[in-house]
């Protein structure tokens, strides 16, 4: 096992994949001669060239209905969002024609691509630079949505989806890319849509990922001092959905607390509880609670920006009270 | 050859169109492309033209007519031609109907008075049912499971939740009407019954107070394979004649007896600071019998055929129960097994025999889920738990006498060779 | 151009025109649902452009794609079955009208929001030159489309990158039902192209010659030089935008004068005239595509519809949970 930083498990998994794979490449803003804004494609220019590694006009659109384009004719394209903020300004091609070919065409064409965005708030950036808008691209079936919380799954993830036939949104997320994680050493894949309990206990289930995971983990630590034990279900994939791990451990705490960064209303947590409900009716011995960002943009002072952001004390809380 | 032209589709989200004005009469002529009717639309008005040559034959709506898209609007053919109109799915009342009689529809009854109904008396014993009872759905289920009446629990969640914690406290501690806000409750008062005890239960009582303050017992379960057995026992039966049959008890008494050669120290009685390992293999079976409980003894039941054991012990029960006891057939067993298969039981754990080193308590041979080779499959599996007595034995060896009698078990054979 | 071949395009200019009139009735019959683009007008157009291109040239275009379909190959009975939604159709009976496609006939679709396949066609020229084959992507879209962020974006990327995309613009005088002069800043949509650097002609549209000339041309320079080219074709749709258009945006009489330079009409004049068919023989044609249009019919509405478990089929390529 290596240990490294979430930044070198994602840049470690393009280069395999394109030194693997001749029909990947990369294309984006600032990805070739600048290295990524995030410095995820650092040096991939120097060894690729640029035509793998394509510098490309701000326009979003053309990105990725550029990338949409290339993979329907048989090569497999990595397009690049420089933030999950300006895929909006793509919008129409990530929800509304990637996830549709293949079926309104009758199976006749496919598209293999992944679509890298980077998400999340807290380095002052305003309001309009963010955001965690996942839920938005995770409720259209025939879009495939991953956001991984370690850098294991990172790696094994995001090989997985430049392998995948489907379309996939690979949501990373800013202030996670210097955590260090244990990453298998050689070749290894991680399967899409299966969520995994990252820590064991038998109070309470946190269901979570992506930047929520680092949290919880955290709130754990500080939780198993005060005697309660609990147990992270962390989804890694939020389309498709794999509830199984989750009810499994809600069969067994009875009480449940989710946590995202992004808002609370018509959330994740609220896909999350619906389905418990659904599922684990009997199970219920508490309201499910959901630790999320307040509902407003997110300012720039960074004292009011860390209010809106969900913490760990909130998620400690937020256990507590469903443990009374 | 005569055509019927319908109210044509004009938009994707039309669904009917008001005939303004026929632009040809019954009797004209008209040409392909000329104009038949003005149609207005939600949307717009527009004249819709001929596809076909000929005659106007009937004119089927009238102006000013509202027509669904598809229904039929002219007949255009050759003159005297006849066509018969396709009948449409819904009543025929709506292209021939006279407009001048109207369809009179039959009242409605008016809805009955209720002044004369005596207002409910709504009495204190009748109103704690409609209290809403605030508790978690687990806590609902796990009431509902062990039989305990919510609003006898005092609920310690948020809100005074009632939580499974406090169904689960209600249950251990017995508790009945311990809440302070449970409603009054009127019940009808029966008398109690008085019941001696019966000489065999007075014994039966004596005997076994003193096993359970003197012997130590330790209990080992073990779950049997009885897919073999079951299948046996059916073969067997198939050639034995009613009243012959085997039971599943007796291929355990068989195995039982197999397995205690390989463990004499369970087939044995303490005495003083000696374990007594006893030569002979005498195998008690309980049985029930009007105020306790019985033994029968099938006496070196190892060399016995399972027939032999089946026989012995269907006629000696047989006896036991009708009063006959002879003495011998009571005592003298070194090892016991009680059988609550007959009653669903999945699983108990007996009192020793004393002054026996161990009883053998055997459970129902059910059908259940089992995972074999990764796969789920339908099995049948058997609980029985042994008591030992623990100055005489330990886990290990309870352990591996159960081991050996699943041996026996999941290959009969064993027991016929 | 050779006899043959010039019959040939006549014969696609008669089918589309006539499937066309034929899907109009059956859409009215309440047979065909949702919306239908009919290319009545603009038959010229379509033929012209794909008579042109080699088999391995890609063509995708906008909903108006039922020409379009026929042109590249696919058969009448795929496209009626489809606009009938059966199981038959190209698409499965679930793309419709406006989602007409079949890869190995390198017929991309079939496309609904507007200028939406542009930035599509610069990807599939951007796979093929990163492939390293000299295939031509040939994007068709109305006028209309020049107006929308896609348009640009595409087109700006594939100059920027020397993609081999063929932009044709069929510039039918009206966007749904806003004049061009109404809605985009320049009415010669060709000029569009000069604002990026990008080679650009016009043609005339109602003569297919003329327009497979101009294609081939096109086609050339854009494969030769590995540079996107604009080409506007100039033509008229005689029916409205799509089923149920109550077109008060024009006059009738506008209509009826458009009808006498009609695509059809005009070649069946040039073939006459420079004898290459006799009127027997175009007549025949005709008769011939009357007959294969009414087959069509009758495998459509003889075929079966999807199975209800066919909601379920083809949304991801790696199925699994949903």
């Amino acid at each position: 096992m290596a240990r490294i930083t979430m930044r070198e498990a994602i840049s470690q998994a393009l280069m395999e994949e394109m030194d693997r794979d001749p029909s990947v490449f990369i294309m984006g803003e600032e990805v070739g001669v600048w290295g990524g804004t995030y410095a995820v494609t650092k040096g991939f220019y120097d060894k690729y060239g640029p035509e793998r590694v394509k510098d490309t006009p701000i326009a979003e659109n053309a990105i990725v209905g550029g990338a949409i384009g290339a993979a329907m004719v048989g090569q497999r394209p990595i397009a690049e969002l420089m933030t999950i903020n300006f895929a909006f300004s793509a919008m129409d091609y990530i929800v509304n024609q990637a996830p549709k070919l293949h079926y309104m065409f009758g199976g006749q064409i496919k598209v293999p691509m992944v679509i890298r965005a980077v998400g999340g708030g807290g380095r002052q950036l305003g309001a309009t630079h963010s955001q965690t808008p996942d839920v938005i691209f995770a409720h259209f079936p025939g879009l495939k949505v991953v956001s991984p919380g370690t850098p294991e799954d990172a790696k094994g993830l995001l090989k997985s989806a430049i392998r995948s036939d489907d379309p996939i949104f690979f949501i990373e997320n800013a202030t996670m890319y210097q955590v260090r994680g244990e990453v298998p050493e050689g070749e290894y894949t991680t399967p899409i849509g299966v969520s995994k309990v990252q820590r064991s206990g038998n109070d309470v289930t946190i269901v979570t990922y992506a930047k929520g995971l680092e949290l919880s983990m955290k709130a754990a630590d500080q939780l198993a001092k005060e005697g309660i034990q609990a147990e992270i279900v962390d989804l890694r994939t939020l389309r498709p959905l794999d509830m199984g791990p989750v009810l499994e451990s809600f069969k067994k705490t009875n009480r449940a607390v989710i946590v995202e960064e992004g808002w609370k209303s018509y959330g994740v947590g609220a896909e999350i509880t619906s389905r418990i409900y659904e599922e684990a009716f009997d199970y219920i011995d508490a309201p499910i609670l959901r630790v999320a960002q307040k509902e407003v943009p997110l300012p720039y002072n960074r004292t009011l920006e860390q209010s809106a952001l969900p913490q760990v004390p909130d998620i400690v809380a937020a256990v507590k009270e469903v443990m009374k | 050859m005569a055509e019927i032209i319908n109210m044509p589709k004009l938009g994707f989200d039309m669904a009917e169109g008001v005939l303004i004005e026929w632009a040809k009469q019954e009797g004209e002529t008209v040409e392909i492309g000329d104009v038949l009717a003005d149609i207005e639309t939600d949307k717009v008005t527009v004249e819709i033209e001929s596809t076909v040559a000929g005659t106007i034959l009937r004119l089927l709506v009238n102006q000013g007519d509202v027509v669904p898209v598809t229904a039929p609007i002219v007949i255009i053919g050759e003159p005297g031609e006849e066509v018969d109109l396709p009948v449409p799915d819904d009543s025929e009342s709506s292209v021939e109907a006279d407009v001048d009689t109207p369809i009179i529809e039959s009242a409605p009854e008016p809805p009955r008075q209720t002044q004369d109904m005596p207002a409910p008396v709504i009495s204190a014993g009748t109103s704690h049912q409609q209290e809403k009872v605030k508790a978690s759905p687990l806590a609902k289920k796990v009431a509902r499971d062990k039989n305990v009446d919510l609003r006898e629990i005092v609920g310690t969640g948020p809100g005074g939740r009632i939580v499974r914690r406090d169904v689960e406290a209600a249950v251990a501690s017995g508790q009945e009407s311990a809440s302070l806000s449970a409603p009054a409750f009127s019940a009808i008062s029966r008398e109690d019954k008085i019941v001696p005890l019966t000489k065999l239960r007075q014994a039966i009582a004596r005997r076994l107070v003193e096993v359970n303050q003197e012997v130590p017992q330790f209990f080992v379960t073990h779950e049997y394979k009885m897919e073999a057995v079951m299948e046996m026992r059916a073969q067997i039966n198939s050639i034995l004649p009613e009243g012959e049959k085997l039971s599943v008890n007796d291929f355990i008494v068989k195995a039982v007896a197999l397995a205690l050669r390989e463990f004499p120290n369970l087939n044995a009685s303490l005495e003083g600071d000696k374990v007594i390992q006893h030569g002979t293999i005498n195998v008690g079976n309980a049985v029930a019998v009007e105020g306790g409980l019985l033994t029968v003894v099938s006496k070196n039941a190892d060399q016995k055929t399972l027939r032999q054991i089946s026989m012995e012990v269907k006629n000696m029960a047989t006896q036991v129960r009708a009063g006959k006891i002879k003495p011998e057939d009571i005592e003298g067993s070194t090892f016991s097994i009680s059988n609550l298969g007959m009653f669903d039981v999945e699983h108990f754990i007996a009192i020793i025999n004393p002054p026996e080193a161990a009883i053998l308590a055997v459970g129902s041979a059910l059908e259940v889920p089992v995972v074999e080779d990764g796969e789920i499959k339908v099995g049948w599996r058997m609980k029985a738990t042994i008591s030992v007595d623990h100055r005489i034995s330990d886990g290990a060896e309870a352990a591996q006498f159960m081991q050996a009698l699943a041996r026996y078990l999941e290959k009969p054979l064993l027991l016929v060779v | 151009m050779n006899k043959e071949k010039q019959l040939q395009m006549y014969r696609e200019m008669v089918l589309i025109r006539r499937l066309e009139k034929r899907g109009a009735e059956l859409y009215q019959d309440g047979k065909i649902g949702g919306f239908m683009h009919l290319y009545i007008g603009q038959e010229a157009v379509s033929t012209g452009i794909i008579a042109a291109r080699e088999s391995r040239d890609r063509v995708i275009t906008a909903y108006r794609d039922h020409g379009v379909a026929l042109n590249c190959g696919i058969s009448a009975n795929e496209v009626m079955a489809e606009l009938l939604g059966k199981a038959t159709g190209m698409s499965k009976g679930k793309g419709g009208s406006m989602h007409m496609a079949d890869p190995d006939k390198n017929m991309w679709g079939g496309h609904a929001i507007v200028g939406g396949h542009l930035p599509i066609a610069s990807g599939m020229a951007l796979g093929d030159q990163y492939a390293g084959n000299d295939n031509v992507t040939i994007c068709m879209f109305g006028e209309g489309a020049t107006n929308i962020g896609y348009f640009h974006e595409a087109l700006n990327l594939a100059k920027i990158w020397g993609l081999r995309v063929l932009w044709v613009c069929e510039n039918n005088e009206y966007g749904m039902g806003t004049a061009v002069e109404r809605a985009s800043a320049v009415s010669e949509i060709r000029q569009k192209a000069e604002g990026y650097g990008m080679k650009n002609s016009s043609v005339n549209g109602r003569d297919v010659l003329k327009v497979h000339n101009a294609a081939k041309e096109a086609l050339d320079y854009v494969r030769s030089n590995s540079q996107p080219y604009l080409l506007e074709v100039e033509t008229y749709r005689l029916r409205g935008h799509s089923m149920g258009d109550p077109e008060r945006y024009r006059t009738q009489d506008e209509v009826l004068k458009r009808k006498e330079n009609e695509p059809i009409r005009t070649f069946r004049k040039q073939l006459l005239s420079k004898k290459t068919a006799t009127a027997k023989k175009l007549d025949a044609i005709d008769a011939e595509v009357d007959v294969e249009v009414q087959k069509s019919v009758e495998f459509a509405e003889s075929s079966p519809e999807p199975a209800p478990e066919a909601l379920w089929e083809n949304v991801y390529v790696e199925q699994g949970e949903i």
